[in-house]
């Protein structure tokens, strides 16, 4: 049993080209908490790599002093050692590392208080497996929007989160930290992104069949192009030709302002072709994927509520298809 | 030497282990603790299997491998069974095998409750694993969330509410059994302080289960009335809360970790010292940080919530209190590398199991001490961060230390040792398995990666840390296999081992080779730590029958029960022998907890009457049994009781703990009650009118007098006035009847719908588990009348009377709180 004394000298080994190959292979962090764009997300990403220090020189010391145990030649005896060692290493050492950190890591807790005011208030509902967004205008008033979140750089943004159904929870990795949605509850999180680009977030509280495909694309603009976008999204559809979208009963869950106002169910559609994905950041935005969507939803989706159009005439589904693609 | 000759036949004879078909009537701890083995590694195998599938799942990105439906109810399963079905029994497990012979005893207390306990984990696994062979196996997570899991349709949340409190009962059965083990049956001499380190761990876990588990089994009792009988505990729109049960279960959740892990680090306490030739460094230490440790891992359970919008100051709280767990536990290891290095180290397979288990446990206590930081764990919560760091902690802390356990005791249970070779391969290839696995994830959670997801995109850039992963869990199943085999292949020609095979210091390494059913021979007199390195006649002294308790006479199976502190001889126990009793009482409560998952009521009462009538049998005939004399000689000239009761006796014991784990339920249930008075701003709420403060009054009234009708039972009886005593047993049996009553008309006659609300449904709730724990002492009163008017419980023989007072202290108790509670707490809003 030579072998033990490389316990230590092989587990290093795999972890640090372990750890090359995975940055490697990051090479789109569009969702990841070690990319940061945001405030929260870059003092977590110290925080992380200044622990992940810490602990891999722990972890090497104690591993150390335990094969010293085992192979060591020159051996202290005296139980008093014991005794020192067990109170030093054992009680002191953890109790001001650890009360260090503390100090550290519970400073970056979010400070605000309800009723400081946001740069901007975005309201979301998490339902199986989408999200419904209501951006809050100066004048207070709501505007729907669905499944692509927009924000402008260098605000402070506020989401108050909601669902319908059950728990889910709200993360964009490149910005901060998540927050659940819960039943009866209404819970806030701040971000504050710090480079415009697009990201991604995700739902990270199992869901149900589809919790893996509900996710969201996030856009970062600056002030001025995010400006331009809000206005768009503020006034209504302006498409012509949308009798096969209202014949086929499509009306009955989706609103499309301007056009049809009735549906509550699934998402607004009014700027639906602005928009980068269908189904919740489940497939790219495409003519093709569209009617691939209208016709098996739950193939691509599990248990998604949205009915397959598979049975309706190709004409009138390409019809809808022509419609939806100009609600730019 | 014949008197030596005819006491070892007697004690063969006494001990026989029953053949053929019967040897499933087995009850010895040698047996059922072996069974209790295979079961929980069969178990993990399945468990094992299902994370293969879903690693073959994930290793390329947009697989369609397995469907989503399929996956989830795979991960849901993987969690379960790994920690139900496996971790925690493996303790219980474990413990009950070694445990007798450790403390130098013949057999549990209870033999036929560790069999008891087997039956219902073995009956119980099979059902919730079986499940997923027709489709129907839970699929909203082993923590079961509401309203995801209320809501699904299907019967998958009741085969887990209901197929896992069935197996939570055989938890808390052998944990009361380890627990009276330890405090009682340790040999004479054995001072509380000289009980090896691994019964002060049993100690520690088995209260820790008390204390856990009963919180999980008052959440499984709220949600299962809320999906059978819609009551809405957790439902939003009808004043329910779904925060209610993440707190339930994380109060059981996450003491549940620590229940896993100590037991485990118990087994390296006892190979470590062996391994080192020497004794522990620092026992005081040791055993004070299992406690510290214990007793932190109730204040923590917030850090599983963290993301659920708490304030900012309970997060503060519970961060710190989770990075304070992190010293006890520290401690232990560095008793560990203390004691390796003042000793003589002999370099065996399990030691490398131990160093592997280090080696892995530190990542993920350091992992956790990162994730403990509140905004760390914003970002990490929920991802495969959170994967790694509690795969690290549970392989390193648990998986790998009873491997080590499994390669030291193999030659305690068989006789026999495993290959070198194929230890050390096999740790080798698990060790480096592991860690390719799950080394990778923790990056892969914080390049994005959430939890709990049946496929990802290739856009993603997870596929090649995803691919590295499952092919260490393929390399890591393989030296598992290895392992497995090593355990199960024939070693027909191998001979057997040398008594003591490891020169080890504690008690259970001396008996013979192969072992005796009975344990040893003789019980010597204990007076150190590591009797067999400290005492070099002890084992001449156990083998020419000069301990206690050489002979069996009498052809009884007969341990020495002891005093909790000192361990000085109180009594000479009859403990029970092989019998179908145990099992058939399984299939009973098997039968109540599992036919309700169809809503059959019937065959639930049926199975409900069966169990009820075989465990008043099993009673009748095998416990509190009158013995002919009222004294044997043990030995030595000493002269030990064979009847005794109260807190003498084991089972007043038994009693005390079971009864202290359903205060904690009961507790658990009213907390829901104030937890919902926090969550309203009026409760009872505006509209609803509360049971009224009368019948509460009336019922509590009752209460106290069966309560204080039971107690006089027992003094009376205790006097000898058996007639009075027999009358205020009727009287409390029909007090016990008209409070019960009297509970229920209270929300009776207010027309409180426990389907409204959460707070009729949380009151009726609070009557219903008194209502059902009056019935129960309905029972025992009437047991313990039948008892006396049949000669069984005598004004000297009372021992029936003892517990079944007991049970009143704590049920009266539970009750007039309860009265006080629904009756009084309104009239203060």
């Amino acid at each position: 049993m030579g072998r033990t004394s490389d316990i230590a000298k092989r587990g290093m080994y795999a972890a640090s080209l372990l750890f090359a190959l995975g940055l490697l292979a990051a090479c789109s962090p569009q969702q990841s908490a070690l990319h940061p764009a945001g405030e929260a997300a870059e003092e977590l990403a110290n925080l992380f790599w200044f622990m992940t220090a810490g602990g891999a020189i722990i972890w090497c010391l104690l591993m150390g002093a335990a094969i010293y145990a085992v192979v060591g030649k020159k051996r202290p005896r005296s139980e008093r050692f014991a005794d020192r060692f067990v109170f030093f290493g054992g009680v002191v050492f953890p109790t001001v590392g650890l009360a260090i950190l503390l100090v550290f890591g519970l400073a970056l807790l979010p400070n605000w208080r309800e009723g400081d005011a946001a740069d901007l208030q975005v309201h979301v509902v998490a339902e199986q497996f989408w999200w419904r967004l209501g951006y809050e205008t100066d004048d207070g008033a709501i505007v729907a929007a669905a499944n692509e979140v927009h924000l402008p750089v260098g605000a402070t943004v506020e989401f108050a989160l909601d669902t319908t159904d059950v728990i889910h929870s709200f993360w964009i990795p490149s910005l901060g930290g998540k927050m659940d949605a819960i039943p009866g509850r209404t819970n806030r999180l701040r971000l504050t992104p710090t480079k415009a680009g697009v990201y991604r977030g995700v739902c990270a509280e199992f869901c149900g069949p589809s919790h893996a495909l509900m996710a969201f694309p996030v856009v970062v603009h600056e002030q001025a192009e995010f400006d331009a976008w809000f206005e768009v999204q503020q006034k209504p559809a302006i498409a012509a030709n949308a009798e096969a979208f209202v014949s086929a009963g499509c009306g009955a869950c989706h609103v499309v302002r301007g056009i049809s106002e009735a549906g509550s169910v699934g998402p607004d559609l009014t700027h639906f072709a602005s928009r980068r994905t269908i189904g919740a950041g489940t497939l790219e935005l495409t003519q093709a994927n569209l009617e691939v969507w209208l016709i098996a939803p739950s193939h691509i989706k599990p248990g998604v509520r949205m009915p397959s159009f598979a049975t309706i005439e190709e004409a009138e589904r390409d019809a809808i298809v022509a419609f939806l693609m100009e609600l730019k | 030497m014949t008197d030596q000759a005819t006491e070892e036949k007697q004690l063969a004879r006494a001990w026989a282990r029953p053949k053929g078909l019967a040897s499933f009537s087995d009850v010895n701890n040698s047996v059922i603790g072996v069974w209790y083995i295979t079961a929980a590694f069969v178990f993990m195998i399945f468990g094992g299997v299902l994370a293969l599938i879903m690693r073959t799942q994930l290793a390329v990105p947009d697989n369609n491998l397995i469907s989503a439906e399929t996956y989830n109810q795979m991960f849901t399963l993987h969690g379960t069974v790994m920690m139900f079905l496996f971790a925690v029994p493996i303790f219980e497990a474990v413990a009950i095998l070694i445990l007798p012979a450790m403390l130098g005893a013949r057999d549990l207390p209870f033999p036929r409750l560790s069999a008891f306990g087997f039956w219902c984990f073995a009956i119980g696994g099979v059902f919730v694993c079986g499940s997923i062979f027709f489709n129907a196996a839970p699929d909203a997570g082993w923590f079961m969330y509401p309203p995801l899991s209320t809501e699904q349709s299907g019967i998958g949340a009741d085969v887990w509410l209901l197929g896992l409190s069935f197996i939570e009962v055989a938890s808390i059965a052998a944990a009361v059994e380890l627990i009276v083990g330890v405090l009682k049956c340790r040999a004479p001499g054995m001072h509380i302080n000289l009980t090896p380190a691994y019964g002060w761990y049993v100690l520690v876990v088995g209260a820790m289960i008390l204390f856990a588990f009963p919180p999980l089994i008052a959440g499984d009792f709220l949600f299962e009335m809320e999906r059978a009988f819609n009551w809405p505990f957790f439902d939003v729109t009808r004043g329910g809360d779904p925060l209610l049960w993440q707190h339930l279960f994380w109060i059981f959740g996450h003491p549940e970790v620590y229940i896993i892990f100590l037991p485990s680090i118990a087994l390296l306490a006892m190979i470590i010292p062996t391994f080192s030739q020497r004794p522990i460094a620092g026992y005081s230490w040791i055993v004070l940080s299992a406690i510290g440790t214990g007793f932190l891992s109730f204040g923590l359970w917030v850090h599983h919530m963290f993301t659920t919008g708490l304030p900012s100051i309970s997060l503060g709280f519970f961060s710190a209190a989770s990075e304070a767990v992190a010293i006890p536990t520290g401690i232990q290891l560095f008793v560990f590398i203390a004691t390796v290095m003042l000793g003589n180290v002999v370099r065996t397979v399990p030691m490398l199991y131990c160093l592997g288990a280090l080696a892995t446990f530190i990542v993920g206590g350091l992992t956790g001490v990162m994730l403990a930081i509140a905004p760390f764990d914003f970002q990490a919560h929920d991802t495969y961060f959170v994967v790694a760091h509690l795969h690290y902690t549970l392989i390193g802390g648990m998986l790998f230390p009873v491997l080590a356990g499994i390669q030291y005791y193999y030659p305690f249970a068989t006789g026999k040792v495993l290959s070198r070779a194929y230890g050390i391969w096999s740790f080798w290839l698990t060790f480096i398995g592991f860690n390719v696995t799950f080394l990778p994830m923790h990056l892969t959670g914080l390049l994005g990666m959430p939890r709990r997801v049946f496929t990802y995109g290739a856009e993603r850039g997870w596929d090649l840390l995803n691919l590295v992963s499952t092919v260490g869990a393929f390399i890591f199943a393989a030296g598992f296999l290895l392992f497995v085999w090593d355990c199960v292949r024939p070693k027909g020609k191998q001979p057997n081992v040398k008594r003591n095979v490891w020169n080890a210091g504690t008690l259970e390494w001396a008996g013979r080779v192969p072992a005796d059913d009975w344990g040893l021979r003789s019980i010597p007199l204990i007076n150190s730590r590591y009797p067999l390195w400290d005492d070099p006649k002890l084992l001449r002294t156990i083998d020419s029958g000069k301990g206690l308790l050489a002979d069996a006479k009498e052809g009884r199976r007969e341990t020495l029960v002891t005093s909790v502190l000192d361990a000085e001889p109180v009594q000479v126990l009859r403990v029970g022998t092989p019998t179908w009793l145990p099992m058939l009482a399984a299939i009973g409560l098997g039968g109540t907890f599992i036919f309700p998952v169809w809503k059959l009521w019937w065959p639930t009462l049926g199975s409900g009457l069966f169990f009820l009538g075989v465990v008043l049998y099993w009673l009748w005939t095998g416990t509190a049994e009158i013995p002919e004399k009222q004294t044997k000689d043990v030995g030595n000239g000493r002269r030990v009781p064979l009847y005794v009761a109260g807190p003498r006796s084991t089972g007043w014991w038994a009693m005390f703990i079971t009864m202290t784990g359903d205060l904690t339920a009961f507790l658990a249930v009213l907390f829901g009650y104030f937890f919902f008075w926090t969550v309203h701003p009026a409760f009872p709420p505006r509209g609803i009118e509360g049971p009224g403060w009368q019948w509460p009054l009336v019922a509590g009234g009752f209460i106290i007098l069966t309560w204080g009708a039971t107690l006089g039972a027992r003094l009376a009886n205790a006097a000898g006035r058996v007639a009075l005593a027999r009358g205020l047993l009727a009287a409390g049996l029909l007090g016990a009847v008209l409070s019960g009553l009297a509970l229920m008309a209270g929300p009776w006659t207010t027309g409180l719908d426990p389907t409204e609300h959460s707070y009729p449904a949380i009151v009726w709730g609070l009557v219903v588990w008194i209502v059902l724990h009056l019935a129960a002492g309905m029972v025992m009163q009437a047991y313990a009348l039948a008892r006396s008017i049949f000669g069984k419980l005598t004004p000297r023989h009372d021992a029936d009377l003892w517990n079944v007072t007991l049970y009143w202290h704590f049920t009266g108790f539970c009750a007039l709180l309860t009265a006080l509670v629904i009756g009084g707490f309104p009239l203060l809003q």
